[in-house]
């Protein structure tokens, strides 16, 4: 087997195939196509195997991230695979959504010379080599414990938590209001981008371990977690932050106006792309304007590129503070989408027929630095600029589903909607009930929701084994 | 998946279903819905459960034929099963007793209307029930409105029964009861909730709706069922879908309702039935 540690530091970081974006601007076929084997091994080369990898530092899950590198290294990804989900349970989907840039990637003690090792790409490499394989292996199970658990969502949190306590040999069942598990995986993130059979086959292999999928039951209406708590020793919220936030400008209920949620939920979960075999309709739009600079914008600019419209996102700040993913920024500009930066929308302007025509937008200037230490955008007058549009796209934020604080007494809701915890544990105010992911801390991301539940199935473990 | 007991046309157009929904059953309320998918390719449809039996487990809906979901539905037979039924959503209606209740429904309103004329015969209110249609023949559930009403009375467009005309005549006819009325719930498509709601708006009677807005998630994730009340946006599955008929935005209702218009007649075009487009023309054109 060949030396995994090269004598000479090689700091030329492997690309990764993506299709054209002349290509790709017209179809929802997922734009990244991941390493061939022989890219991965060279790329998992480069790595020079730290004492003290400060990549593992970084990573919310703590992956050893030398220990599966090397593996691909020698070729072996059978013990990659294993070494991977030892700590994480949706490698494909994290391989492929996580901000790697700003986690174990920034951490590389290769970054400061610009070629830290692509981590991400390794670990999405590893994911879909087992998927191509066919058969998952089902791992030992313990006998079962007899103590029921009910899990409130099917987001990232809620799988983790379920995966981890059916193999501690507890028996799960997850709720989800939605006729389909998997969350923002599957109703917000789009095809091109994770590719919806990779969330089903983790779903499904949760399945296969025993847990149970109730699809189609609302918590809170068709049950509350009261009446579940008759049934179950323990429950896990991890119902997400679903609740659009809208701006408050005039106009804004006009027809062609959409939340980010609605407009995604329509193309993933509805797959009103293939309308009318799927009976969800969308609009073909000519000139969408997404507003926001985050994952979803673009997920949404992107979106509507592919629907055949021109797409424009409008950004308050400037490209330096979007909050968006590198890699998804780029991606979108080679597609062609538009940024207008540092544009505030205040109007939308209707036609006759109620359609939105055109949003009148305020230009900024950065200012001082606010509270979150970016600087603040400051209106400078008189300066004002209008797009015509028939559709727009509001892309600035969720706040957590006020359904279950609603109906559960006793469940100490935080201000902003979100369900309060013990940090360390993820336990709530009440007995018995246990929440993590966006539900608890806002709009945030896939690995930290399932951080979430990995720490709250460790103390739900603790608690039910404590139980006679 | 979610069994069909029954399905039958009751009167031209509107469909009764019974549906296998234990769940949803077991916690029904009045004013409350589910949302349906027809089949695994379908869209999610909001739908009023009109009644339900806790004991077995059953929902009943009446559904009015007007699209390409609701066709499919109308098509199934007893036995067959639909993907998904997920409720029971939305808050239930608010019963008290508030004295003299007037309850106006029509179409598919006349369904989900009985349960809430129930609940408010049950809390001691006298329930005054008016029915309305376009044509007799397109009446139904008197009987079972009947047992729950002190008083039933009928407006119909062509004068086939009772009172010529619309809801739009609704002052004259409350005179003529000669007795007060302290509320008023109405019922039914878009257009004849407004209609109520400026009829009585001069008699200072405060009227509650049930809105029917589009609708994807019915749980507050989407944003699509926002509606303006009393100038604040609020979203129907979750604030509502009962508000109050005089603080409703109803202009903006109807244009949001619009919104995929073009694209539903496109289904119905291809499955060669003209019957429905013409429906989906006549609603429009109100
Ligand atoms: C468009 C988009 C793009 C994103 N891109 C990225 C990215 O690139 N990288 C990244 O790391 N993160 C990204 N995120 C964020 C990430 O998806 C979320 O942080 C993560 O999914 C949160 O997981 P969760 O398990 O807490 O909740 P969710 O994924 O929101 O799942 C919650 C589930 O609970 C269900 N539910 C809610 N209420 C109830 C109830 N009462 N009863 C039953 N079920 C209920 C919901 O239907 C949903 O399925 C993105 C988010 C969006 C919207
Ligand atoms: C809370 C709630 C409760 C409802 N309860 C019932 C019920 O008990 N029975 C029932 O039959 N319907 C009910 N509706 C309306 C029902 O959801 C719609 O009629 C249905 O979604 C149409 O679906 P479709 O696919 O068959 O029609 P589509 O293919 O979507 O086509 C319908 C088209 O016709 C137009 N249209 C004309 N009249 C209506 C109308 N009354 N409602 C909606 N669209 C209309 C719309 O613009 C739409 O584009 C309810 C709606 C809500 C929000
Ligand atoms: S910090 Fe970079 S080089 Fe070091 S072990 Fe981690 S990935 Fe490899
Ligand atoms: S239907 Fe989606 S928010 Fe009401």
């Amino acid at each position: 087997m060949a030396d995994p540690q090269p004598k000479k530091l090689d700091l030329h970081r492997r690309e990764m195939p993506k299709q054209p974006p002349e290509v790709r601007q017209h179809n929802f076929s997922e734009v990244a196509l991941g390493y061939p084997i022989e890219t991965a091994v060279e790329e998992a080369r480069r790595c020079i195997q730290c004492k003290k990898p400060t990549c593992v530092f970084e990573c919310p899950v703590e992956i050893d991230i030398p220990g599966f590198i090397k593996c691909i290294a020698q070729q072996d990804f059978t013990g990659g695979v294993s070494i991977l989900k030892n700590k994480n349970c949706l490698p494909a989907i994290c391989g492929r959504v996580c901000p790697q840039e700003e986690q174990c990637e920034k951490a590389c003690v290769l970054v400061k010379k610009g070629g830290q090792i692509a981590i991400g790409r390794l670990e999405r490499f590893l994911a879909d080599w087992e998927a191509a394989q066919g058969v998952l292996g089902i791992p030992a199970m313990p006998p079962s414990t007899g103590k029921r658990v009910a899990v409130v969502g099917g987001g990232p949190a809620s799988l983790t938590v379920a995966g981890d306590l059916i193999k501690s040999g507890h028996q799960v069942t997850i709720f989800e209001a939605l006729h389909k598990m998997g969350g923002v995986l599957i109703y917000g993130i789009p095809e091109f981008r994770l590719p919806k059979a990779i969330v089903t086959r983790e779903v499904e292999f949760l399945q296969s371990l025993g847990v149970e999928l109730v699809t189609d039951f609302v918590v809170g209406k068709t049950r509350s977690i009261d009446d579940l708590l008759e049934e179950y020793d323990a429950i896990f919220v991890g119902s997400g932050a679903g609740l659009p936030w809208f701006m408050e400008i005039p106009g804004e209920n006009l027809n062609g106006v959409y939340s980010a949620n609605e407009y995604l939920t329509r193309l993933n979960l509805m797959k009103g792309f293939l309308f009318p075999k799927y009976h969800t309709p969308v609009k073909f739009h000519k000139r969408v304007v997404v507003i926001g600079g985050g994952n979803v914008a673009m997920d949404c600019a992107r979106s509507a590129l592919r629907l055949g419209a021109e797409s424009r996102i409008v950004y308050r700040r400037s490209r330096q503070e979007l909050p968006a993913r590198l890699e998804e920024i780029e991606n979108a500009e080679e597609e062609g989408v538009i940024f207008e930066y540092l544009t505030l929308p205040i109007r939308y302007i209707g036609d006759e027929n109620g359609w939105v025509k055109a949003i009148e937008c305020q230009k900024m200037e950065l200012g001082e630095p606010d509270a979150s230490g970016r600087r603040k955008p400051v209106p400078i007058e008189g300066a004002i600029a209008t797009f015509e549009v028939d559709a727009v796209v509001c892309a600035i934020g969720n706040s957590p589903n006020p359904l279950i604080g609603a109906t559960t007494p006793g469940l100490t809701i935080g201000k902003k909607g979100n369900i309060e915890v013990d940090e360390a544990t993820g336990k709530s105010s009440r007995d018995r009930v246990w929440a993590g992911g966006d539900v608890v801390t806002g709009a945030a991301t896939v690995i930290l929701a399932m951080g979430a539940g990995r720490q709250a199935a460790k103390s739900i473990h603790q608690y039910l084994s404590s139980l006679p | 998946m979610f069994r069909i007991l029954s399905s039958r046309m009751i009167v031209p157009n509107i469909h009764l279903l019974t549906i296998e929904a234990p769940a949803v059953a077991r916690q029904a309320n009045p004013g409350q819905f589910v949302i349906i998918r027809a089949e695994e390719e379908g869209e999610r449809v909001p739908l009023s459960i009109s009644d339900w039996d806790r004991q077995m487990g059953t929902i009943t809906l009446l559904v009015m034929n007007i699209g390409s979901t609701t066709g499919r539905l109308a098509a199934l037979r007893e036995r067959a099963t639909i993907p998904t039924v997920v409720g029971p959503l939305g808050n239930a209606t608010e019963i008290e007793n508030y004295g003299t209740v007037l309850c106006l429904a029509g179409c598919y309103g006349i369904g989900s209307m009985f349960p809430i004329a129930r609940a408010l015969k049950e809390k001691g209110n006298r329930v005054i029930t008016i029915l309305e249609a376009r044509s007799a023949y397109l009446l139904y559930w008197e009987e079972r409105l009947k047992a729950v009403s002190d008083k039933v009375v009928h407006i119909t467009r062509d004068g086939t029964r009772g009172f010529r005309g619309h809801v739009g005549r609704l002052p004259e006819i409350i005179k003529g009861f000669d007795e007060p009325i302290d509320r008023i719930y109405a019922n039914g498509c878009t257009f004849m909730m407004m209609r109520s709601s400026q009829a009585s708006r001069p008699l200072g009677i405060k009227t509650m709706v049930s809105l029917n807005p589009i609708m994807i998630d019915g749980t507050g994730m989407c944003g699509v069922c926002r509606v303006r009340v009393g100038g604040a946006t609020r979203f129907a599955c979750v604030h509502g879908p009962d508000f109050d008929g005089h603080e409703v935005d109803w202009e903006e209702l109807l244009q949001r309702r619009k919104t995929y218009l073009p694209e539903e007649v496109v289904p119905l075009q291809t499955s060669g039935c003209d019957q429905h487009a013409h429906i989906v023309k006549e609603t429009v054109d109100g």
